[in-house]
């Protein structure tokens, strides 16, 4: 690790300036970012805490919306979200560990946008409205690709607002070493018909998988995407699975969140 | 009823109170006054051309003492290498210089390219950015079969070529076995990979060396199994230093599982530096230095073939394996695809013909060398696949043809060197059947089918040779140390006792198990004993642990020692009851003559040993403190039957491990919960090798697994809540306690368990998979339903 400045605001007005200086990186958990600096990979010159930042913490459910404060944990999210959108607490309850869960936040997750990461799926999935300091960003325009999104530079996750849906469900096939999603499914049903978000598998980072979509709408049931079909194009081939085999679980995932949406 | 103390009694481990409590003296935990700290700046490619290294800027920067290339340490020796093969054609190996700091070329990614020491470990590692290094790549061999093809690049320019060695054993019988093949009514052959893999002991290495200019002694802190062993590598053959002016320690150590067995670059620099600096030299390995720079393990490619007759009897066995040696030969690299894993060949059986071909490879990958189970896993995966597809093909049970082909009179002498001193594989075998609801397992299979389940059963056998080793034996095998073990017992005036023991423990309770025999031998209470080892300061020449030898071996040390510490207690004991020394008995800790109520007290006797006012001086010496070298006349050879039962989700090829039982024969067991301890350990690293781990390189020799993101480890989750049992005992025949060692036997015997079972699903599901690679992954298991 190099060395750096930190700072850590009460405001988010506070932290919109820290982040004008100069290599300033915003830090949420840190559980990307920390091991990162320990391999001397990044090197901010100041970090900018935004844990500090009380009106970012919290999750609160109002008119058919879950807002979550973009500090908030995942363990907050996992206990909070439980009774009223079950599907997402799933989700938060089993990204990484307890150490983890209690250090990393759900506007570090979608600012650093991994691949295998969980939330995407669940922020996509539910057409989810991406709000920082500057402007409110539709899921739909926020995930740009791997490690990529439509944030500015300095840019600053205050909340994130989730319709809460009908019914949904998480399902996420483990990459064996990390744990990370080697393919994770999220499917929302609304009154207006379903979304279906899919995590660890393209090369694209997080997507929606549209024919589904449309047969799910059409008959929420896991017998409606028998014989559909994902190309193995675009898909991760790596160590832990090729792009066939992703681009099988993303049925076999999708199935199984249907089965289990509630 | 189970004993509460002594030999038998499952004694809770008095060291896991201050390891769970934060008070363990790790390595690490040791600071030196004024020392300095290394980083070593590492090579990022696999094989290259050293054209120029230039230092000047980083020796420049804030807070750096001194900045080493390889040509700081052309005066110096090279790794040694502990073992010599002599090939099929009388040759020895071919046997490439080890440098400290590479030289003129780097060989693999992770190979020290030149270090830096400076006040403070961030300091040396900013400066570390400033070396500039030029290197030309080179292209990198690291398939094994591609780098013994003909005109493949060379990983050392003065070798003939990347064969370390090509071996036969038992070379005069090849013909023989030739023969039996072309008379066989059956042959079944299969090829199969054990995966390489890393030891991810929980603490990383760790090297501390210090210097005291005044007495011009050295001494390194250092994570080793063996500290003797470091000791006369290091100094006789790297540094030049004799034994009087280099002390050794390896104070508690975090798990070993063979990767801290073996003599590497950076204790050699630490020591050397620490001299150069007149400062002592800290290095602690990040988890990620460890993917790179400890030895690996396993990495076997091979062929086996096995011969049966029309009545199923096996006939003969062959194999031809490609071992990968890596860049370099690590401390015991050639013996472990060889003696370790040649000799282990016959198994369980009594097949009359064995010929085993290993070829070892130079890559430009880290070193391979022992890891938990040392060539005998690889022996042992082989066999027991082989012998399972034979039965599959064949269409007979599995567990019916290996009974017909066990060995059941011993001694037995196999047909590959070694000779069987104890063992009944009918008895362990039973056991594990009487264990495992054999009958019960249709109905499990069919509740698992009506679930969209797969469910395999595999069940295998293991035998392995360990209490490493009789030294006239290993030395006629090409080892160049002795392999035996030693013992001081000290008792004090009092009449408490220290043992200082060659041995080392760094996680197998010995503080606990060892004082349980003395306490057994003397009728004494187990606190009264303590343990010492680890540092060569205080403890006789040892070799250390590994190859479950422990017991067996530095246990055998204690008990002679102590029997020549009683021989004495009883002789004072006579001459303060004026009695006879034949009539004098000692139990309970107290010494009576027999057929009178004269008695003595043990601690009465050892006061009178080191206040001799009335004592026997004409006939021995005061004080009460013996050593004793004890070298085995055989190996040991524990044995066992395995099971496992997997469920597979068909659509997803995920597997399961359901129930895992485990009956072994360790003969007699000194402390049955730290027994099952090391069993479960074992079982988790095999069950881990089965279905999870794996080292990768790519084309190039970058490692792909550099870190827990990819290299999947064993989890607590990922393992079933285990059946063992050990209470089949054939006690060894040679060594005091009759006992075998166990430390390595979860891990031999249960990657076949695992697969055997695997392929059962598979074939339950109609799919024609009669053999699947390690780790079984469910990419892996997908794709070979899907195929």
């Amino acid at each position: 690790m190099y060395n750096f400045e930190f700072v850590q605001p009460g405001s988010v007005a506070d932290a919109a300036s820290a982040m004008a200086g100069e290599d300033a990186q915003a830090l949420g958990g840190g559980q990307t970012l920390l091991p990162t600096m320990k391999q001397r990979l990044a090197s901010p010159a100041t970090l900018v805490s935004l844990t500090g930042i009380a009106d970012m913490k919290g999750v609160s459910a109002a008119d058919g919306v879950l807002t979550i404060g973009g500090a908030t944990t995942h363990a907050t999210v996992a206990s909070e979200a439980a009774g009223s959108f079950p599907g997402l607490a799933g989700l938060a309850s089993h990204i990484g560990d307890p150490a983890v869960r209690n250090r990393g936040t759900i506007g570090g997750s979608l600012a650093n946008n991994d691949p295998a990461a969980c939330y995407p799926a669940a922020a996509l999935g539910t057409g989810a409205t991406i709000v920082t300091n500057t402007r409110e960003i539709a899921a739909d325009d926020y995930f740009q690709g791997m490690f990529s999104t439509a944030l500015d530079e300095g840019e600053i996750i205050t909340s994130v607002r989730l319709p809460i849906p009908q019914a949904s469900n998480y399902q996420k096939f483990v990459q064996p070493a990390s744990r990370f999603a080697l393919v994770g499914v999220f499917v929302a049903k609304y009154a207006d018909g379903v979304r279906v978000a899919v995590t660890g598998a393209s090369e694209e980072g997080v997507h929606r998988w549209t024919a589904a979509e449309e047969a799910l709408s059409a008959n929420f049931s896991a017998s409606a995407i028998e014989g559909l079909s994902v190309a193995a194009d675009g898909m991760i081939n790596d160590l832990h699975g090729t792009g066939a085999y992703r681009a099988h679980l993303v049925g076999v995932m999708t199935k199984r969140a249907v089965a289990a949406a509630s | 009823m189970p004993k509460d103390s002594g030999i038998g009694a499952s004694t809770k481990r008095r060291e896991d109170i201050r390891f769970l409590t934060g008070q363990g003296n790790y390595t690490d935990d040791i600071n030196i006054a004024g020392q300095a700290h290394v980083y070593f700046l590492r090579s990022d490619i696999a094989h290259g051309t050293i054209n120029s290294i230039d230092t000047s800027a980083a020796a420049a920067m804030p807070g750096v003492v001194r900045v080493f290339t390889g040509a700081d340490f052309e005066g110096v020796g090279g790794i040694p290498c502990g073992w010599q093969v002599t090939d099929r054609h009388g040759e020895p190996m071919q046997e490439p210089a080890h440098p400290v700091i590479a030289q003129g070329k780097v060989r693999h990614v992770g190979e020290i390219v030149a270090a830096v020491v400076a006040d403070s470990l961030s300091q040396a590692r900013d400066a570390a950015e400033a070396i500039v290094l030029d290197i030309t790549d080179l292209p990198a061999v690291v398939d094994m079969k591609a780098a013994v093809a003909e005109g493949a690049t060379k990983v050392h320019d003065d070798l003939t070529s990347n064969l370390c060695y090509d071996w036969g054993f038992v070379e005069e019988n090849k013909g023989a076995v030739d023969e039996a093949f072309a008379n066989a009514a059956h042959v079944t052959t299969l090829e199969l990979v054990n995966n390489r893999l890393v030891a991810n002991p929980m603490e990383p290495r760790v090297a501390v060396g210090d210097y005291t200019r005044h007495n011009d002694e050295s001494t390194l802190y250092t994570t080793s199994q063996n500290p003797h062993v470091i000791r006369l590598l290091m100094g006789a053959f790297v540094l030049g230093i004799p034994e009087h002016k280099l002390r050794v320690v390896a104070p508690d150590v975090g798990g070993g599982f063979g990767a801290k067995i073996f003599h590497y670059a950076e204790e050699a620099f630490c020591t050397f530096a620490a001299k150069a600096c007149n400062r002592a030299v800290k290095w602690t390995s990040s988890r990620s230095e460890a993917f790179m720079s400890d030895a690996h393990g396993r990495d076997h490619v091979s062929k086996i073939e096995l011969a049966l007759d029309a009545e199923n009897n096996f006939t003969a066995l062959r194999t031809e394996t490609y071992a990968n040696m890596g860049a370099y030969l690590s401390t015991f690299a050639p013996s472990v695809p060889t003696w370790l894993h040649g000799t282990l060949m016959a198994g369980n059986y009594k097949t009359p013909l064995i010929y085993v071909n290993v070829k070892a490879v130079f890559t430009n990958t880290v070193p391979v060398d022992a890891y938990r189970g040392a060539g005998r896993p690889e022996a042992t995966y082989q066999l027991e696949r082989v012998v399972d597809k034979a039965a599959r093909e064949l269409g007979v049970d599995p567990v019916a043809l290996r009974r017909q082909n066990f060995v059941t009179e011993f001694p037995y002498e196999t047909p590959v060197a070694v000779a069987y001193d104890t063992g009944d594989y009918h008895a362990t075998m039973d056991q594990l059947e009487s264990m495992i609801d054999r009958e019960g397992f249709a109905a499990r299979r069919a509740a698992s089918e009506a679930n969209g389940k797969l469910r395999g059963l595999g069940v295998n056998c293991y035998i392995e040779a360990c209490g490493i080793a009789p030294s006239n034996l290993v030395g006629q095998l090409g080892a160049r140390a002795g392999l035996y073990e030693s013992a001081t017992v000290r008792v004090n005036a009092t009449g408490g006792l220290v043992v200082m023991t060659g041995s080392h423990s760094h996680g197998q309770g010995h503080e606990t198990s060892f004082p349980q025999v003395i306490a057994e031998m003397i009728g004494i209470d187990e606190s009264m004993v303590e343990i010492v080892h680890g540092d060569t300061a205080n403890t006789p020449m040892g070799m250390g642990t590994y190859g479950s030898r422990s017991i067996a071996v530095g246990g055998s040390a204690m008990v002679r020692a102590a029997e020549k510490i009683i021989a004495k207690t009883k002789k004072i004991a006579a001459h303060l009851m004026e009695a006879s020394e034949a009539d004098i008995e000692l139990k309970d800790g107290a010494f009576s003559v027999a057929g009178t109520d004269k008695s003595v007290a043990w601690g009465d006797v050892c006061l009178a040993a080191y206040v001799p006012h009335n004592y026997p001086l004409e006939d021995i010496e005061p004080g009460l403190e013996e050593t004793a070298f004890y070298d085995p006349a055989n190996f040991t050879y524990p044995s066992g039957a395995y099971a496992c039962e997997v469920e597979i989700d068909p659509e997803t090829g995920k597997v399961t491990i359901e129930s895992f039982a485990a009956a072994d024969d360790f003969g007699n067991v000194i402390n049955p919960m730290i027994v099952e301890g090391q069993v479960h350990g074992g079982l988790a690293q095999g069950i881990g090798q089965a279905l999870l781990e794996a080292c990768a390189y790519d084309e190039n020799g970058q490692l792909l697994t550099g870190s827990y993101m990819d290299y999947a480890m064993p989890r607590a989750d990922d393992l079933p809540n285990y059946q063992v049992d050990h209470s089949c005992v054939t006690p060894c025949t040679h060594n005091p306690l009759g006992v075998k060692g166990c430390g390595e036997a979860g891990a031999i015997g249960s990657p076949p368990a695992v697969i055997n079972a695997v392929v059962d699903a598979l074939q339950s599901g109609g799919h024609a998979v009669d053999h699947i690679d390690m780790p079984v992954s469910p990419s892996r298991v997908w794709s070979a339903m899907n195929s």
